[in-house]
């Protein structure tokens, strides 16, 4: 079976959610995968939420920009209540149960995990870490490409100015990878 | 060689510089502003130059006098930039002068807005200045297209002494993907010996000019420069995808080409014999290509991010051989691989 | 008796019948051109970036390379020219119409950019080509094809001075208004030139020198009343001068 996986990162403007698919992008290149990341532009930019759709594949992708993705990363509640329904049936959703009320997954449809991503990074000693954690909680559930592909692309998405931050940041992707666990369907 | 992950606009910018571009001149307009703003941090530093020039007029202007003295340069823009560029890009056909021009488009008309749109395919490739002129129109349709064909643009901006545009949209120029850069270009400095301006030293002074009063001259330039494009048509580039057994055949470029492609995987699955032909050169349009596929008993589809302006080269090309239906995406409406599949069945349940 | 060579034409002057009307300044300012690029040691290694308008045939008459600029656009031509090709002497030769009107915005541009190139300007205060229309520089009163009661400053403006806008920009060196109505005005032009030329030589910023010039034709009138208007109402309406000079032994 070949390779393919796309998502829609979400949340709101300052959470970091283009530098985590920068991040996952820049990880899959250097997997040796196709990728193509693109910042959502246009009129889903009002809102509030910031977006970006990237797109992991073992061969040419196509579409950059995806209507149906197949997962889902929501880091705050409107970005939950917009993107979920759109995720495809069977698909995965992996969301900040820091802020996002559990109740609010479509369990059964999707597949829900949850990282209370917030929570961990601010036990790191740096809450703005949670996309990290939220991004390593990603990466463990799908597998889409290995953990330290994800943290050995830091130095070459993180800017210059925030490399004194590189090994908090690995860290964070590595607590994320041990804090999230599956919702149960149950809780519906 | 490594791969490095870049935006399209850095991508175009980046070819420029690896196809020896040593003069950029622009004027901020989204969403093309990465190109001048990775021009401006680089360029000073090669010994070449960079200027926020006043106005569009001006930065196309600049790229005539640039262009004049031989020199490989650029200047890019977004649609309602790349219509006040239009006059001195006829001084420049009329001129036979080479330069590179970038339209990364947005939606039109007017202001239109900053997404993404197709809606400059006919300004670009039928000449959207004064006079009976061409240029040669590249669509890239990735990352690593958008950083290859500026190269070539820069090839061919020279080879024929002719304004050369890429024409990209808000995905392209905004997306990021891995890219392999090659080996930079250093341009013959004889490319252009035998007519740039330099000051006339020993030789006989050169004049270079579109104006032409001399009886019957007018008529001969206008012939020289129809030769030129005549030439030209070896430049035509397309792409096919599994067009081979397709009843179908989508045509479309730029982004669009590829988004109808993850289209076209999905519809194969479910059994639908769907191609796609991307043309690549929009102007030369690869008109025989498709009219091979026409010979072969091929019906088309054109999908594109405009109410129907490509589809004419199309028709053009298929010369009623075969029947091309048309499929416009609204501007304002990011377009995805689900808008396109139910045009394309319900264009293969016709006629069958 | 023994020949003596008293007057030689400049090489770089086309020794050809021009197609300026009687009377009009444009040769004399062609001729003054060459000479001082001639004697400066400029003309092999000028590119001339002409205009559109009455000037445009600049190419046939001074033998340099030339570029032709699209109307108003020269100033931005020969900015892609200069900095592409920093060891070319630039200039460009502009009509009133070309650089005050239309390309107003790239003159003031390329002047406060301090681009390292000559702008000789030629006010004679009409649209001569197209017969003789409203100038920017049309002077209050003065009757055009498109004034034919006179410029009214209500409704039409004020002449737009030039050479004093062109002093107030930094990026300007070197900003003049000379006439070459006469030997005196024409000994005063030439000096105007070469430090226009100066400045550019010197790479510190740009010169412009503004010629009033005479055209009978759209003046409707004889070449010696033309003259006599330059000499009059024109140089009264605009000042003869040097405004700006930054060339070094002035400063």
């Amino acid at each position: 079976m070949s390779v393919y996986q796309d998502v829609i990162i979400a949340g709101f403007g300052g959470q970091g959610v283009m530098i985590m698919g920068s991040l996952l992008a820049v990880a899959a290149m250097e997997s040796d995968l196709q990728v193509t990341y693109i910042p959502v532009y246009g009129p889903e930019m009002r809102g509030g939420t910031a977006n970006c759709t990237v797109v992991i594949s073992d061969e040419e992708v196509g579409s950059p920009i995806i209507k149906r993705p197949l997962s889902l990363m929501a880091m705050n509640r409107p970005s939950l209540e917009k993107f979920q329904p759109r995720v495809k049936d069977k698909g995965l959703v992996v969301f900040n149960s820091s802020l996002v009320d559990a109740r609010l997954a479509d369990n059964g449809r999707v597949e829900v995990y949850k990282v209370p991503a917030n929570d961990i990074a601010a036990d790191l000693g740096n809450i703005r870490m949670a996309n990290m954690v939220a991004l390593g909680a990603y990466v463990r559930v799908t597998g889409i490409v290995e953990l330290k592909a994800v943290q050995h692309s830091l130095e070459k998405v993180i800017p210059q100015r925030y490399h004194h931050l590189l090994p908090l940041n690995s860290r964070a992707l590595e607590a994320g990878t041990e804090g999230v666990s599956r919702c149960q369907k149950t809780g519906v | 060689m490594s791969r490095i992950f870049v935006k399209g606009n850095e991508a175009i910018a980046r070819g420029a510089l690896d196809a020896g571009c040593r003069c950029y001149f622009g004027y901020p307009i989204t969403p093309q502003n990465e190109i001048p703003e990775y021009m401006s941090r680089v360029l000073p530093g090669i010994g070449g130059q960079f200027v926020q020039a006043e106005s569009e007029i001006a930065a196309v202007n600049m790229l005539l006098g640039a262009g004049a003295c031989g020199v490989r340069a650029m200047t890019s823009s977004s649609s309602p930039g790349i219509s006040l560029k239009q006059e001195a890009i006829s001084y420049m056909a009329g001129s036979d002068l080479p330069g590179v021009i970038v339209n990364i488009s947005r939606g039109g008309p007017g202001l239109g807005d900053i997404g993404p749109s197709q809606g400059d395919y006919f300004q670009a490739v039928k000449g959207g200045g004064h006079g009976d002129y061409r240029q040669l129109v590249l669509a890239p349709a990735s990352v690593q297209e958008a950083y290859d064909l500026t190269m070539l643009a820069f090839e061919l901006a020279f080879a024929y002494r002719n304004p050369v545009m890429v024409l990209g949209d808000a995905i392209i120029g905004q997306m990021m993907e891995p890219i392999s850069q090659r080996e930079p270009v250093h341009p013959d400095p004889d490319e252009s010996g035998s007519w740039r301006l330099e000051g006339s030293g020993e030789r006989k002074p050169r004049v270079i000019k579109s104006l032409r009063l001399a009886e019957g001259s007018l008529g001969d330039h206008n012939l020289h420069l129809q030769e030129k494009y005549e030439k030209a048509r070896r430049e035509c580039r397309h792409e096919e995808f599994l067009t081979q057994d397709a009843e179908l055949v989508v045509v479309a470029f730029g982004s669009i080409g590829r988004i109808v492609k993850s289209t076209i995987r999905r519809l194969r699955q479910e059994g639908y014999r769907v191609g796609l032909l991307r043309p690549v050169s929009l102007y030369p349009f690869p008109s025989s290509a498709l009219q091979e596929l026409a010979g072969q008993g091929r019906r088309f589809l054109t999908i594109e991010h405009n109410l129907g302006q490509m589809v004419e080269d199309v028709r053009l090309a298929l010369c009623g051989q075969a029947r091309c239906g048309v499929y416009g995406h609204l501007p304002g409406n990011l377009p995805t691989p689900d808008d396109f599949e139910e045009p394309i069945v319900k264009a293969m349940k016709e006629r069958k | 008796m023994e020949e003596v060579l008293a007057y030689k034409s400049p090489d770089i002057l086309a020794d050809t019948p021009t197609h300026f009307c009687p009377g009009c300044h444009h040769g004399i300012v062609h001729k003054l051109l060459a000479s001082c690029l001639e004697e400066a040691g400029l003309a092999r290694r000028s590119i001339c970036v002409a205009a559109i308008g009455c000037c445009a045939f600049i190419y046939n008459y001074v033998l340099v390379d030339s570029l032709e600029a699209p109307h108003g656009r020269a100033p931005a031509v020969a900015t892609g020219v200069k900095r592409s090709h920093p060891d070319s002497f630039v200039f460009a030769y502009q009509g009133d119409g070309d650089l005050a009107s239309i390309g107003l915005a790239e003159i003031m541009h390329a002047a406060n950019r301090g681009e390292r190139i000559s702008v000789i300007y030629v006010n004679n205060t009409v649209y001569g080509m197209t017969g003789g229309q409203m100038a920017p520089t049309t002077m209050v009163g003065q009757k055009t094809t498109t004034t034919p009661g006179g410029r009214q400053a209500q409704t039409d403006g004020y002449p737009m001075q030039m050479a004093e806008i062109m002093a107030g920009l930094r990026g300007v060196r070197f900003a003049a208004r000379v006439a070459v109505n006469n030997i005196k005005n024409l000994k005063k032009a030439r000096k105007a030139l070469f430090k226009a030329f100066e400045v550019q030589q010197q790479g510190i910023g740009l010169g412009f020198v503004e010629f009033l010039a005479a055209c009978p034709t759209n003046w409707r009138m004889s070449p010696v009343e033309a003259n006599a208007r330059v000499a009059g109402d024109m140089i009264h309406c605009f000042p003869l001068g040097v405004f700006k000079d930054e060339t070094p032994e002035e400063r």
